[in-house]
């Protein structure tokens, strides 16, 4: 019998198993896929909203702005790469301004610090290859940048650390009454189950109720930039939202690329293909915020998907007892994370759950990265272990001690994929061109996968077909 | 110090590490990433290398160890990653035997090729499953791996390792269903043309796109459409063929970071540093050959371009720096661009080679080099196309006082 079972592996149920795992309880999560983040979590703007966004008085206000204190911490203490960079809505006309003025005063009321509306001099200034036709913008100082995996990898890992039983490549097929969560492997009985599941909130949720929401999946599609189109801007650069979302964004990543969408299409949740009509859509969206911006120093395009629904605010409560539905977290989710988490617990705590601190856990987390150590440190780090002398990705400088080490991580990887979210190799200019092969052959040596059943991400993306003649 | 240090150890390297060496130089280190030198012609295993040089068909590896067997008296380092160079001529690498280094060179050769044009940098749109690769890719899973990366496959480009791939994928048993170029003409040689998939009834499809690729996991098939002279796709001409693999060969991109890091001048046109006549880029002591510089199609050219790098780099070391006045090349009509951009008469050794792209497929014209009306040379072509190199040579004499010369593609009249 559990305390806990999380469905759902992303970034939503990755944090709130970070929170839980620090408490007595005996704690599982069922992910179908075969690592953690591998849904929306890969797949965003990769921001941390300041919080001026959401209606004031909101659940989606409280745990943005909550939220993005708590990451502001949460990185630091987990070595989530995260940068404030601040974040800009710029205004092109007077209708777009008096929305600047609306937003300025509801991140007021949301409790938003440091907001500031600039003129058209002080945008140029902090952004000087915006259009012309801007003419003013609400600054967010706050606002900041993040590696969105790395962050959900980040919760995982340290929950596993503090007695998370992971059940990856595990599908939940049925609740049952009892509380007993089904997959195609077994049934897991536990007190409470907290449906963390993004776009399939509304299929877990049904195996117990009829949601009493519409799930509205909106696909939006990104151009991610090589680095050499970094500082073409410098905060993330919104333009004002609308009906459909935040519209299109232009954003330093923390990786050093730039990320320029999305767009926003009523989807099937299952297709996340980019179209011809949507990557036109963004593109010309984009030259209304920066006319010189180079679409051609792309290097990669990609989906992801929002769970939107028929109502605003993210949708968190009991649906039965033992039942928590966490649905329609869509942006700012990420952003909102921990807070869910913290929220999550809260809700627990008053529903009856006893919660006593574990008295030893683990709430750190390090990583090396060999591209950011100094010549000393290098040097003395390949003496130790000459692994971390071989650079594998030469696009991103990424070397064979990193790799090797994601294989004794707490949630080792079984795809390149996988590789590429815990160390970064891969995700360069060359998009694996060069290390794929070697990465594949590390993960081999190191993992015994036979060489044609190792896949590039999920089951079934199988990499090579068989041997040669 | 070091006298010469060339980044790379491919057939520009090579070539230009033995050379210097033959030139003078005593102290010439070769610093390579792979495990081995060679570079790209390790997995080259066909066979159509050194027929200018060697007068000899060779495959990639072969024509590769008649460099790789020449390196008396030339260090090598191989594993060895090159993390930056200065325009100070500094050389931070790093590896597994010897850690973090940091050399100065008297001079330096960056030979450090090209990679690949990826799915993102011609934004095919789609979903994103496994099985597409680019050509090169492919074929280093086959080549040096000894694995398959799918059995039926479509070839988007027409690239040379594009269509080698076709063939190599079909004599391993998969099915290559189609050759699909978006231009009105192929951008690979001719003679690959034939061998590869004429040979083989592999269908190529030219003034032709892929509009989509479709698979959750693995790819399961694309959609091909016609485009217009716009290069669009033409609506109503669109027709979808089942495969498991799709084969990028969509262009070749020099491998730069290094040279932009240092601050050297590249030359938006060839995505190359801006070379003199003697391959030094703009910034003094530091030269560069190959595919690095412009993207060549026989390595028989690279190998002969890195030869005069590696010269230059060995006299620039012995402290004899190249001097005296700038003519500068430029692309006329129907010329894309030229290596080299700049030419220092009083450097050059009676002739100067000079390698460029035209533009379009062209029958019977003349390639002319003139300094404003005055034709400096001219030569007759009966067939030039942008997958072919030109090579001409123009005596130094015949340049007189020029400042610029231009070089374009002319009508026989």
């Amino acid at each position: 019998m559990f305390d806990i079972i999380i469905i759902g592996g992303g970034v939503i149920g990755s944090a709130v198993a970070y929170e839980l795992t620090k408490y007595n309880l005996r704690v599982a999560l069922f992910e179908k896929e075969n690592d953690i983040a591998t849904g929306t979590t890969k797949a965003n703007s990769a921001i941390i909203h300041a919080g001026y966004d959401p209606v004031p008085n909101s659940l989606t206000a409280r745990l943005n702005v909550r939220g993005n204190e708590l990451a502001h911490i949460i990185c630091k203490k987990l070595d989530v790469p995260f940068k404030e960079t601040g974040s800009v809505v710029c205004a092109f006309g007077e209708e777009d301004d008096e929305t600047v003025r609306k937003l300025y005063h509801r991140g007021v009321e949301n409790g938003v610090p440091g907001l500031k509306i600039l003129n058209k001099q002080e945008l140029k200034t902090l952004e000087p290859n915006i259009s012309d036709e801007a003419t003013t913008a609400l600054y967010a100082p706050t606002a900041g940048v993040i590696s969105p995996w790395e962050y959900a990898l980040a919760f995982a890992e340290v929950a596993v650390q503090n007695g998370l039983e992971l059940h990856l490549s595990e599908k939940v097929t049925d609740i049952k009454e009892g509380n007993v969560v089904v997959t195609e492997k077994g049934e897991y009985a536990a007190k409470y189950i907290i449906a963390a599941a993004g776009v399939n909130c509304n299929d877990i949720e049904s195996m117990v109720a009829e949601p009493d929401y519409t799930l509205k999946p909106s696909k939006g599609e990104y151009y991610l930039l090589d680095k050499s189109a970094f500082g073409i801007v410098n905060t993330v650069v919104f333009q004002c939202p609308n009906k459909n979302g935040k519209g299109v964004l232009i954003s330093p990543t923390v990786h050093g690329n730039i990320i320029v969408g999305p767009n926003a299409e009523a989807s099937e949740k299952e297709d996340l293909s980019t179209t011809a009509d949507g990557l036109s859509f963004v593109r010309t969206a984009a030259a209304k915020s920066v006319p010189t911006l180079n679409l051609s120093t792309n290097i990669r395009n990609f989906a992801g998907m929002r769970a939107n629904t028929n109502e605003e605010d993210f949708i968190i409560r009991f649906v039965r007892a033992g039942f928590l539905s966490l649905a329609g977290i869509k942006s700012p989710g990420l952003a909102s994370a921990p807070a869910i988490a913290e929220y999550v617990r809260q809700l627990l705590e008053k529903d009856g759950l006893s919660l006593t601190e574990k008295e030893n856990i683990v709430d750190t987390r390090k990583r090396i990265r060999f591209k950011e150590l100094s010549p000393e440190e290098k040097n003395a780090l390949i003496k130790e272990n000459p692994a971390y002398g071989r650079v594998i990705c030469r696009c991103e400088t990424i070397t064979e001690g990193e790799i090797v080490a994601t294989f004794s991580s707490p949630i080792p990887p079984v795809s390149i994929d996988g590789v590429k979210r815990r160390c970064n190799a891969g995700m360069g200019r060359c998009q694996g061109g060069f290390c794929a092969p070697r990465v594949l052959e590390l993960i081999h040596k190191h993992t015994g996968i036979p060489k044609e059943e190792i896949v590039k991400d999920k089951s079934g993306s199988t990499v090579l077909s068989g041997g040669a003649l | 110090m070091r006298e010469v240090i060339v980044i790379g150890g491919g057939p520009a390297g090579l070539a230009a590490a033995i050379s210097a060496r033959d030139n003078g130089a005593t102290d010439v280190l070769v610093i390579e990433r792979d495990t081995c030198v060679g570079g790209i012609l390790n997995q080259c295993i066909h066979n159509g290398f050194g027929l200018h040089r060697f007068k000899e068909e060779l495959s990639g590896p072969e024509y590769a160890s008649r460099f790789a067997e020449n390196l008396d008296n030339i260090e090598v380092l191989t594993d060895t990653m090159v993390l930056e160079v200065t325009a100070d001529r500094i050389v931070r690498a790093v590896s597994r035997d010897h850690g973090y280094m940091e050399l100065q060179a008297k001079a330096i050769v960056l030979a450090m090729g090209c990679r690949e044009r990826t799915r993102g940098a011609i934004s095919i749109p789609g979903d994103r499953p496994a099985g597409v690769y680019t050509a090169g890719a492919a074929q280093r899973y086959l080549n040096i791996e000894g694995y398959m990366v799918g059995k039926n496959a479509v070839i988007l480009g027409s690239g040379d390792i594009g269509l080698i791939m076709a063939r190599r994928m079909t004599l391993e048993g998969a099915k290559v269903h189609a050759c699909v170029e978006l231009m009105p003409y192929s951008g690979g040689l001719t003679r690959n043309i034939v061998q590869c998939l004429n040979d083989f009834d592999i269908p190529l499809y030219l003034s032709h796109t892929i509009t989509d690729i479709r698979g959750k996991n693995r790819v399961e098939g694309v959609t091909i459409a016609k485009v217009g002279p716009d290069r669009k796709p033409i609506a109503g001409t669109e027709f979808d063929i089942e495969c498991d693999t799709v084969l990028l060969s969509v262009g070749l991109i020099p491998e730069n970071e290094l040279t932009r890091g240092a601050g050297i001048p590249i030359d938006r046109r060839t995505n190359g540093a801006y070379v003199y006549e003697n391959m030094e880029t703009l910034c003094e002591g530091i030269f560069a050959c190959g595919n690095v510089v412009h993207v060549h199609d026989l390595v028989d050219y690279v190998s002969a371009e890195s030869e005069r790098a590696g010269k230059a780099a060995a006299i620039y070391a012995s402290g004899n720096k190249a001097s005296g006045r700038v003519i500068e090349v430029e692309a006329g009509n129907g010329v894309s661009y030229t290596v080299p951009q700049k030419i220092r008469p009083e450097n050059c050794d009676k002739k100067v080679d000079m390698f460029f792209r035209v533009r379009n497929v062209y029958q019977n014209v003349r390639l002319v080099v003139r300094d404003g009306d005055r034709v400096v040379a001219s030569f007759n072509r009966e067939h030039c196309a942008p997958g072919e190199m030109e090579h001409i040579v123009v005596p130094v004499a015949l340049m007189g006082n020029a400042e610029k010369l231009t070089v374009s593609v002319e009508e026989v009249k």
